[in-house]
């Protein structure tokens, strides 16, 4: 299976990435190469074999529900590039 | 849609619950609702890099019993997905939540509408985290991030499009509500958001097989704005196809003040969302006696409450299905029978006086004061002739404002009613000598008369006259 510039585009898109045409091209290529080795595991016969999810032989890893103490709010808004009313502020969102 | 319409309305409705834990789904962060901004969060439910969500225990426990009230087969195995995207009310640019292997799958409720019951096929509930508040600032300058919210559990609840009109979505959805609630897995207000709903809804012609294209509504707040809003959509698309038009697959908004649906442009490539499974989380299980002790845990539910208060009280389906729409009223209305025998007395002060109050007042149960004791007790001084139902509904009232005991409300406030037949006689002759020309028309035919000089006699008395012996003593006087 091979990436192609208009896949790299759409990708970008969903990743709200800016790509130049070169890089474009430059990624399409790379991508390409990645699942063209992943390909290979295609050559194994996986018939009557449940999808692997986690490698991990564990499962039921769990909390009980108790509240614990949240971040101080200073420390909460401490990165936030712009703050009101002890909010984030952020770029106006489209209805 | 009306019967002659050429159209068959199709609806499918995917409800959010969020379920009452203590604390978040992947962190100890409290979930209380309307702490100020941001102060109930942390690194993990705010997204910071190297943190790891562990699983709250009760939210997969409140889930898997919501599936299993509403008939869902529960899975053996299953996982946590990441669901991608970019919008500023998630900091981590993924929800988690369960792609192809959701805790319940083919459940089903019942709903009655115009007296027909119905079955509604539920696909799937599965378990995930909400997202945080977004504020618009008004003139469009910024959105103000609000995350208290992100990580509280939800389930989500996509049913069949077996829903052929709105006012059968609005009969799922309260029932879906009275389910929610017997189980005491969420609060379920619509107004605090603990409960919302998205609809999905098409129109084809009648005896057509295939769906029609649809489109998916949001932003109703209220069970009468799901209604209208699938009216309105239902209507707009109605009249599209009619003019030859074409229905547009796409998200729309619903304006409760415009009473209109728009389109949310912007939302339609981002339905891309690169599901795959969350890294962090590992795999649950839900082994047969982890699944029996849920069960067992389950009380009696709405259906199956409503069957049993018209077998063991000869209530009507009607006046069942209204007392157990809401746990709290079947559970007051059971309290009130410990006090009392007669059902049907309570049954009808609950749905006349208690609810015509709760309408009027724009309240709930909550907001009021009386209990099943006190309206047990109060049936009780009735029966006993105590006080006429006429101050009952004072006494009720009283106990709805203040609250009390309604021994007490009629000893402080000199209700108990009269059925002295000596006092009553003095009454009696009294408004007899004072309204001669009514007694000269009662006497001469006049069936009417009799009523006024009630009316006098109950006036006279503050309503507290015992009106049985009233009306006897009254007769007695005007025939002899």
């Amino acid at each position: 299976m091979s990436i192609s510039v208009k896949d790299v585009e759409h990708v970008a898109n969903l990743a709200r990435l800016a790509l130049t045409e070169a890089e474009k091209e430059q990624f399409a290529g790379q991508l390409s190469a990645i699942l063209k080795y992943a390909e290979k595991l295609n050559e194994l016969n996986t018939d009557g074999i449940e999808p692997t999810s986690h490698v991990l032989p564990l499962y039921n890893v769990m909390r009980e529900d108790e509240v614990k103490p949240s971040l101080p709010h200073a420390k909460v808004m401490a990165n936030a590039p712009e703050e009101e009313d002890g909010q984030f502020k952020v770029p106006s969102v489209l209805e | 849609m009306s019967i002659l319409s050429p159209y068959e309305t199709v609806i499918g409705l995917e409800v959010h619950v969020e379920l009452h834990t203590k604390s978040k789904i992947f962190c100890g962060c409290s979930t209380s609702f309307g702490a100020p901004p941001n102060t109930h969060t942390c690194p993990i439910c705010l997204g910071h890099p190297g943190v790891l969500p562990v699983l709250n225990r009760q939210a997969v426990e409140f889930a898997m019993k919501a599936a299993m009230a509403i008939n869902c087969e529960i899975a053996e195995w299953c996982k946590f997905d990441r669901k991608n995207y970019f919008y500023p009310d998630s900091p981590k640019a993924y929800q988690i939540s369960q792609y192809d292997q959701p805790i319940g799958r083919n459940g089903w409720i019942d709903i009655e509408v115009d007296g027909k019951t119905k079955r509604i096929g539920i696909t799937r509930l599965h378990l995930e985290e909400d997202a945080g508040k977004l504020t618009h600032i008004e003139g469009g300058y910024g959105s103000l991030a609000d995350f208290n919210r992100v990580g509280t559990p939800l389930v989500e609840i996509v049913s069949e499009p077996d829903i052929r009109s709105p006012e059968e979505a609005r009969a799922y959805l309260e029932k879906l509500k009275a389910i929610m609630q017997y189980c005491e897995v969420s609060d379920v207000k619509m107004e605090e958001g603990s409960l919302r709903c998205d609809a999905n809804i098409s129109l084809r012609p009648r005896g057509q097989k295939e769906f029609g294209v649809k489109t998916e509504l949001k932003n109703m707040n209220s069970f009468r704005g799901v209604q209208r809003g699938l009216e309105y959509e239902q209507m707009r698309q109605a009249e599209v196809l009619e003019s030859g038009g074409v229905i547009v697959q796409e998200t729309r908004r619903w304006d409760e003040a415009q009473g209109k649906t728009f389109s949310m442009r912007g939302k339609e490539d981002a339905h891309d969302y690169r599901y795959f499974p969350d890294p962090d989380l590992v795999r649950l299980h839900i082994d047969e006696e982890w699944k029996a002790r849920v069960r067992a845990s389950i009380p009696e539910l709405p259906d199956a409450r409503k069957a049993r208060y018209t077998q063991e009280y000869g209530l009507s389906s009607y006046d069942a299905g209204v007392l157990t729409s809401s746990k709290k009223l079947a559970d007051l209305f059971e309290e009130s029978l410990k006090y009392t025998s007669d059902a049907k007395a309570s049954a009808n002060w609950i749905m006349g006086d208690l609810l015509g109050y709760l309408n009027a007042n724009n309240l709930e149960l909550d907001d009021v004061k009386i209990t099943g004791q006190g309206l047990g007790e109060m049936i009780g001084l009735i029966e006993k002739g105590t006080i006429s139902n006429k101050i009952a509904k004072t006494v009720f009232k009283t106990m709805l404002e203040k609250g009390g005991s309604p021994q007490q409300i009629v000893e402080e406030q000199g209700l108990v009613q009269i059925s002295d037949e000596g006092a009553i006689i003095a009454i009696v002759d009294e408004v007899i000598a004072r309204n001669p020309q009514s007694v000269e028309d009662y006497r001469g035919g006049k069936e009417k008369a009799l009523g006024f000089l009630v009316g006098q006699i109950m006036k006279e008395t503050k309503g507290k006259a015992n009106p049985g012996l009233v009306n006897k003593l009254l007769l007695k006087r005007l025939k002899a």
